[in-house]
C-alpha cells in the first residue's frame, strides 16, 4: 500500500514540477506570456475546465465517471438565454440554472445508483440528451445581449490590476474541494469505495447515497460552470461547452487519479488543468495552432496511466529475478 | 405464488432467444416509424429518399460493425471519429495530387490507415494494460491533432477531388448505390463471422469474463489486437466514404461520430459491459438512427429533438439491457436451487 | 450526519459565493444598458495628410477558415498588406463560432497587433473583446460580416445590403417563373451579414410585383458544408413543390449545387444566391444553376487593410464623409455609422463565367 502510495506521490510530484517548469519557461521564453493581461486571459480559459474538474475528481475516485458534464453546461447556458429572452432577471436566472445542474446532476445519479446502471453508459446516453434539450431550448441560434456589469465582472480584474475577479472563486472552491478530499472522513470515504465498494458497504459507509450526492454537485458545479461560460463569451448557446467533459477527464487522468478508483489527489489535479491551460496559451501566442496541441494532450493522458504500469512491471520482474536468485542459493 | 414461481424456473433461458427478441424490438420499432411518417407523407418512400437514408447510413453502419465488435469484447474504442477525419484527410489529399489513382487504391490506403491507428489503440490497451477508455480518449486526441497538423488550416476541395473519385458515391450497381452496398457486405460480413466462427466465440468470451477467457486458454492478446485493428479499419473506409460522398473535406470531418457511434451500437443491443449483442443489430441501431432523423424532417418536427431522442433511445437501452441481465441472473440462480 | 452538512455546506457556499454576483433589484433584458460596456476613446481629429505608417501588424480573422471565400478575402488583404509594407496575420477558427473568434481577439490584443480585420460570426458577442481591444490602442475594422458599431472603427460591406437582398430576390423571381414557392438556405444563424440580406429579401417579397412567390423556410447551414448538404436534402424532401433554393452563401450555394446535381431534382429545383466562379463553374455548365451572384472578395479584403492602415496612421477616425486612397482601387470615402461600400455585386450566368479566375 505505501509503495502505491509512493508511485502515486511521486507522479503527483512530476506533474507539478512539469507544470512549474512550463510556467517559467513560457514566462521568458515565449513573448507576451508573462503579463497580467495574459495571466487573466490564461486563468478565465481554464476557469470552466478546473471547476468541473473538482467533482469530477471526486467522481472519478469513487470508480465512476460522469461524462454529461458539458452537456449540462449547455444546456443551463441555453436555459438561461430562454429565460433572458422571457424577461426574468438576471439575479433569479443564475442560482435557477444552478440548480437546474443540480437536478440534472440528480437525474444521473438515480440512473447510476438508483436503477444500478454502468455510469459510463448512463452518461453517455445523458450526455446526447442533454445537449439535445439544449438545441431544443434554444435552437442554433445564440443570445447574447447580457448586461455588461455582469460579463464585464467575469471577465475583468479586481480594481484593474492583474487578479482576475473569477480567481476568488476558483480559489475558495479549489480549497474547499481539496479540504473535503484530503482532510475529512467524507473524502476518506471516496477512497475506501473506490478501492472496494463492497468492503466500503460492509464497513458502514452509505454508498449509493454519497454517488449521488456526488453526482448532484457535479451537475451544480457544471450549471454554474454553464453560467460563467455564457456571461465570459457575452453568448448563451446550445453548443457552448461542446467537447469540454474529454479535457476535463483528461486534466483529472493527468493529475495522477486513477480510472479504477480508490487513488488521487487534488493538487495533483489541480496541477494537471494549469499545465494543460498554460502550454495552450503559450503555443498560442506562438501561433501554433491550438488543434495542434491536442497531440500533446492525447500522449500525456496515454503516458499517466502507461507509465505507473510500465514501472510497475519492471518492478515485480526484478523482484521475481531477486527471488529466484535468492531461491537458488 | 410458489407454483408460478416453479413454472418459470422450469423454463429454460435461452440466451439467443433474448438476443432476437433485441433485435425484433428494433426492426418493429424501425417498421412503425416508417409507417406513421409514410402515412403522414408517401413521399418518405421515395426512391431519393429512400436512397438519401440508406447513403447517409452507410457511413454509420460500417463504423457501428467495428465499435460493435470492440464493445462486445468489453472495451470502447473513442478514436474512430478521429481516424474517420485522419483517413479522409489522407485519401482526399491523395487522389487531388494524384488524379489517375483507381478508387481501389483510395480504399486499401483508408483502410491501412485505419488499421495501423486501431493498431495502435490494441496494443495500448493489452500491452501496455491501459484502460480501452484512456487509451481512445489519448488517441482521439492525438489522431485529430496529427491531422489538423497537417492540414494546416487548409481543406480540401470537392473541385480538386477527380472525377471517377467523386462519382463512386453516387454510382449504382443495379439501382443500388457502391456506398450501400459496401456498408451491407461490411455488416454482413462481420456479423457472420461473429456468429459463426471460432474468433467470434473467442471474442464473446473475452468480453463475459476476461479472466476465464485466458484460463480457458484463448489467445486474449490476438483477439483484441485484432478487435481494435478491425474498429480502426472499419473507421478507415468510414473516412473514404465520406470523402467520397461529401466532396469537401477538412481536418474537422468526422468531429464528434464518436458519440453517434456508441449510440448505434448501444441501441442496437449490444451492452456496454460486454459478451453480448451483435453486429446486425448495431447496424439495425445505425438504421434506426438515421431513420429517426430524416423522419423529423420529413414531418417537419423540429430538427432540434433529434439529439435528444437519440440520448433518450440510449438511456432506455441501457436499462433494457439490465433488465435482461438481471432477470438471467435471477433465472439461473433459481436454476442452480434446483439442481 | 457530517457528511451531510459538509455536502450542504459546499452547497451553500457555492450559492452564496453566486448570489454574491447578484445586485438589489432585478436586471432584465430591457432595463440593461447597452451592451460592450464602456466604448474607446473616440475625440481624435483625422488627419489627412498624416504619413501612413510602415510596419503595422495588421491580422486577419474571418468567420472561420477552411472557408474559400474567406481564403479569396484575406488573400486580398495580404496584398495590401504587403503594398503598405505591414506585418501579415492569418488566424481564425475551424468552426464559424463566436466564442472562437473571442479566444483569438484576446490572443492578438496578447500580441500588440496594430490592426484587426475582422468579420464577426455574431454582432454582440464579439463585442466585449474587440472594445478591449480598442481601449489597448488596436485599430478594429469589420469586413463581410459586422460587429455592432459601437465595437469597431469601420466596417467594409461589399455592396449595400438593400442592393444584396434586391438582386437576390431578382434572380429568385426570374428563375422560378414568376410564381411558386422558395427557401432560403443560409449560413449561422446569428450571422450579421447574412441576417441584413434576409431582411432586405423578406421586405422586397413583401412587394405587389412578388406577391405570387412564397418563402416557405429558412434553413441554417453553418457555413458548414456537410451540415449544408444535409439541410438541402431536407428542404427538399419537406416542401416537394419547391422551385426556388436561394442560398446567399458561399458554402451554402455550393452544398446545395452538388447535392442537386446528383439527385432526380435536377433541372426540376434552381439554385442560385452568392457563391465563388471557380466552384460553381462545373454546376453552370451542367445547367443545374443557371445564374448566381458575387462581387471579387480579394477585393474586400485588399480595401479593409488599406482603411486599417489608414486609421492607424491617423489619416482617418472612421467618421461619416472622410475620405481614404486604397492603393489601386482608388479613392473612398465613408458612409453613415462608419461603412465603407465597395460596389454593385456582379450576376454570373453561363455566358461570362469563364472570365472569372477565383
Amino acid at each position: 500500500m505505501s509503495e502505491v502510495r509512493r508511485r502515486l506521490a511521486s507522479w503527483d510530484s512530476i506533474i507539478i514540477l512539469l507544470t512549474v517548469l512550463v510556467l517559467v519557461t513560457a514566462s521568458f521564453g515565449v513573448p507576451n506570456f508573462g503579463t497580467g493581461r495574459n495571466f487573466t486571459f490564461l486563468v478565465l480559459d481554464l476557469l470552466p475546465i478546473l471547476l468541473v474538474a473538482l467533482p469530477m475528481t471526486f467522481i472519478i475516485v469513487t470508480g465512476e465517471i460522469d461524462l454529461s458534464v458539458a452537456s449540462t453546461l449547455g444546456l443551463t447556458s441555453s436555459l438561461m438565454g430562454w429565460f433572458w429572452n422571457n424577461g426574468l432577471s438576471i439575479e433569479l436566472i443564475i442560482p435557477l440554472c444552478v440548480l437546474v445542474g443540480a437536478v440534472l446532476g440528480a437525474f444521473n445519479g438515480f440512473l447510476v445508483t438508483g436503477l444500478g446502471l454502468p455510469s459510463l453508459a448512463v452518461t453517455i446516453g445523458t450526455l446526447a440528451l442533454y445537449r439535445g434539450l439544449a438545441f431544443v431550448v434554444l435552437g442554433d441560434g445564440a443570445v447574447a445581449d447580457f448586461p455588461w456589469n455582469y460579463t464585464g465582472w467575469v471577465t475583468g480584474t479586481i480594481g484593474g490590476g492583474a487578479v482576475p475577479n473569477v480567481l476568488i472563486l476558483i480559489v475558495a472552491l479549489a480549497l474547499i474541494f481539496g479540504v473535503v478530499l484530503h482532510a475529512t472522513p467524507f473524502g476518506r470515504s471516496l477512497f475506501a469505495i473506490g478501492a472496494n465498494a463492497q468492503a466500503a458497504h460492509f464497513s458502514g459507509i452509505r454508498v449509493a447515497r454519497t454517488k449521488f450526492w456526488l453526482y448532484v454537485v457535479s451537475g451544480a458545479v457544471a450549471g454554474l460552470v454553464g453560467v460563467l461560460w455564457t456571461l465570459r463569451y457575452s453568448s448563451a448557446r446550445a453548443d457552448n461547452g461542446s467537447g469540454l467533459e474529454l479535457a476535463v477527464v483528461a486534466a483529472v487522468l493527468l493529475g495522477g487519479v486513477s480510472i479504477f478508483g480508490g487513488r488521487g489527489s487534488l493538487p495533483g489535479v489541480l496541477a494537471g488543468v494549469v499545465l494543460l491551460a498554460a502550454l495552450q496559451n503559450a503555443l498560442r501566442l506562438q501561433d501554433v495552432s491550438g488543434q495542434a496541441l491536442n497531440i500533446v494532450t492525447g500522449a500525456l493522458l496515454v503516458l499517466s496511466v502507461l507509465l505507473p504500469n510500465i514501472a510497475t512491471s519492471i518492478r515485480a520482474s526484478w523482484h521475481r529475478r531477486r527471488l529466484r536468485q535468492a531461491a537458488a542459493h | 405464488m410458489t407454483a408460478a414461481l416453479a413454472t418459470k424456473a422450469k423454463r429454460p433461458v435461452s440466451l439467443s432467444g433474448l438476443v432476437k427478441t433485441r433485435e425484433l424490438g428494433i426492426i418493429l420499432a424501425l417498421a412503425a416509424l416508417v409507417v406513421v411518417t409514410a402515412v403522414s407523407n408517401p413521399r418518405f418512400l421515395s426512391g431519393q429518399s429512400v436512397r438519401d437514408i440508406l447513403l447517409n447510413t452507410a457511413i454509420l453502419a460500417v463504423m457501428a460493425a467495428g465499435q460493435a465488435v470492440v464493445v462486445i469484447t468489453r472495451n470502447i474504442d473513442l478514436s474512430v471519429g478521429s481516424v474517420l477525419g485522419l483517413s479522409a484527410f489522407t485519401v482526399a489529399t491523395m487522389m487531388s495530387a494524384n488524379p489517375g489513382l483507381p478508387m481501389i487504391v483510395a480504399i486499401l490506403a483508408a483502410l491501412a490507415v485505419g488499421a495501423v491507428a486501431g493498431l495502435v489503440n490494441g496494443v495500448l490497451v493489452r500491452f501496455g494494460r491501459v484502460p480501452a477508455l484512456v487509451v481512445t480518449l489519448g488517441t482521439l486526441y492525438m489522431f485529430r491533432g496529427i491531422t489538423y497538423s497537417w492540414a494546416g488550416g487548409q481543406q480540401v476541395n470537392a473541385d480538386e477531388l477527380p472525377r471517377h473519385f467523386l462519382q463512386f458515391a453516387n454510382a449504382s450497381i443495379l439501382g443500388v448505390p457502391w456506398l450501400v452496398l459496401i456498408a451491407v457486405v461490411v455488416v454482413g460480413g462481420v456479423s457472420l463471422i461473429m456468429r459463426n466462427y471460432r474468433v467470434g466465440r473467442e471474442l464473446y468470451a473475452i468480453g463475459s469474463s476476461p479472466p476465464a477467457a485466458e484460463l480457458a486458454g484463448i489467445r486474449v492478446a490476438r483477439n483484441l489486437l485484432g478487435a481494435f485493428i478491425v474498429s480502426g479499419a472499419l473507421a478507415g473506409l468510414a473516412g473514404v466514404l465520406f470523402a467520397a460522398r461529401f466532396g469537401t473535406v477538412d481536418a474537422a470531418a468526422g468531429n464528434g461520430y464518436e458519440l453517434n457511434v456508441v449510440a448505434a451500437v448501444v441501441v442496437g443491443g449490444v451492452a456496454v459491459f460486454g459478451g453480448s449483442g451483435t453486429v446486425w443489430g448495431a447496424g439495425l441501431g445505425a438504421l434506426l438512427l438515421t431513420v429517426i432523423g430524416s423522419a423529423l424532417a420529413v414531418l417537419d418536427i423540429n430538427q432540434f429533438w433529434q439529439q435528444a431522442i437519440v440520448g433518450a433511445l440510449i438511456l432506455l437501452a441501457i436499462c433494457a439491457d439490465r433488465l435482461v441481465a438481471v432477470r438471467i441472473a435471477r433465472s439461473l440462480r433459481k436454476r442452480d436451487s434446483h439442481v | 450526519m457530517l457528511r451531510t452538512h459538509h455536502r450542504l455546506l459546499t452547497a451553500a457556499t457555492a450559492s452564496l459565493l453566486v448570489l454574491g454576483l447578484a445586485a438589489c433589484g432585478g436586471t432584465t433584458k430591457d432595463s440593461s444598458s447597452s451592451n460592450g460596456g464602456p466604448a474607446a476613446q473616440g475625440g481624435a481629429s483625422a488627419d489627412p495628410n498624416a504619413k501612413s505608417k510602415e510596419g503595422l501588424k495588421i491580422a486577419f480573422l474571418p468567420k472561420q477558415l477552411n472557408n474559400p471565400y474567406s481564403d479569396v478575402e484575406t488573400a486580398g488583404g495580404k496584398v495590401a498588406v504587403g503594398e503598405v509594407k505591414g506585418e501579415y496575420k492569418l488566424v481564425g477558427p475551424n468552426d464559424a463560432s463566436a466564442s472562437s473568434q473571442v479566444s483569438y481577439i484576446n490572443t492578438l490584443i496578447q500580441q500588440q497587433q496594430d490592426v484587426i480585420v475582422v468579420a464577426a460570426n455574431d454582432p454582440n458577442a464579439v463585442c466585449p473583446s474587440l472594445n478591449q481591444a480598442r481601449q489597448a490602442g488596436i485599430k478594429v475594422v469589420s469586413f463581410d460580416s459586422d460587429a455592432s458599431k459601437e465595437c469597431r472603427d469601420a466596417f467594409i460591406n461589399q455592396a449595400t445590403t438593400q442592393g444584396i437582398g434586391e438582386s437576390l430576390v431578382k434572380m429568385a423571381n426570374e428563375l422560378a417563373g414568376g410564381e411558386g414557392e422558395i427557401a432560403i438556405l443560409s449560413a449561422t444563424p446569428n450571422a450579421t451579414n447574412q441576417n441584413a440580406w434576409i431582411e432586405v429579401m423578406k421586405k422586397e417579397l413583401a412587394k405587389p410585383e412578388y406577391s405570387k412567390l412564397k418563402l416557405v423556410k429558412t434553413a441554417y447551414g453553418n457555413d458548414d458544408d456537410q451540415k449544408s448538404f444535409q439541410e438541402a436534402q431536407g428542404l427538399l424532401q419537406s416542401y416537394p413543390n419547391l422551385k426556388v433554393i436561394v442560398s446567399p452563401t458561399t458554402v451554402g450555394i455550393a452544398a446545395a449545387s452538388r447535392y442537386v446535381s446528383s439527385s432526380n431534382y435536377k433541372g426540376k429545383v434552381a439554385i442560385t444566391g452568392l457563391g465563388l466562379p471557380n466552384q460553381m463553374r462545373e454546376y453552370v455548365k451542367d445547367g443545374t444553376v443557371k445564374k448566381f451572384a458575387l462581387w471579387n472578395p480579394a477585393d474586400i479584403g485588399y480595401l479593409a487593410a488599406y482603411a486599417g492602415a489608414a486609421l492607424a496612421s491617423g489619416q482617418i477616425t472612421g467618421k461619416q464623409g472622410e475620405k481614404f486612397t486604397a492603393g489601386k482601387l482608388g479613392e473612398y470615402t465613408i458612409g453613415a455609422d462608419g461603412e465603407i461600400v465597395l460596389g454593385p455585386p456582379t450576376e454570373f450566368t453561363a455566358q461570362n463565367i469563364d472570365q472569372f479566375d477565383f
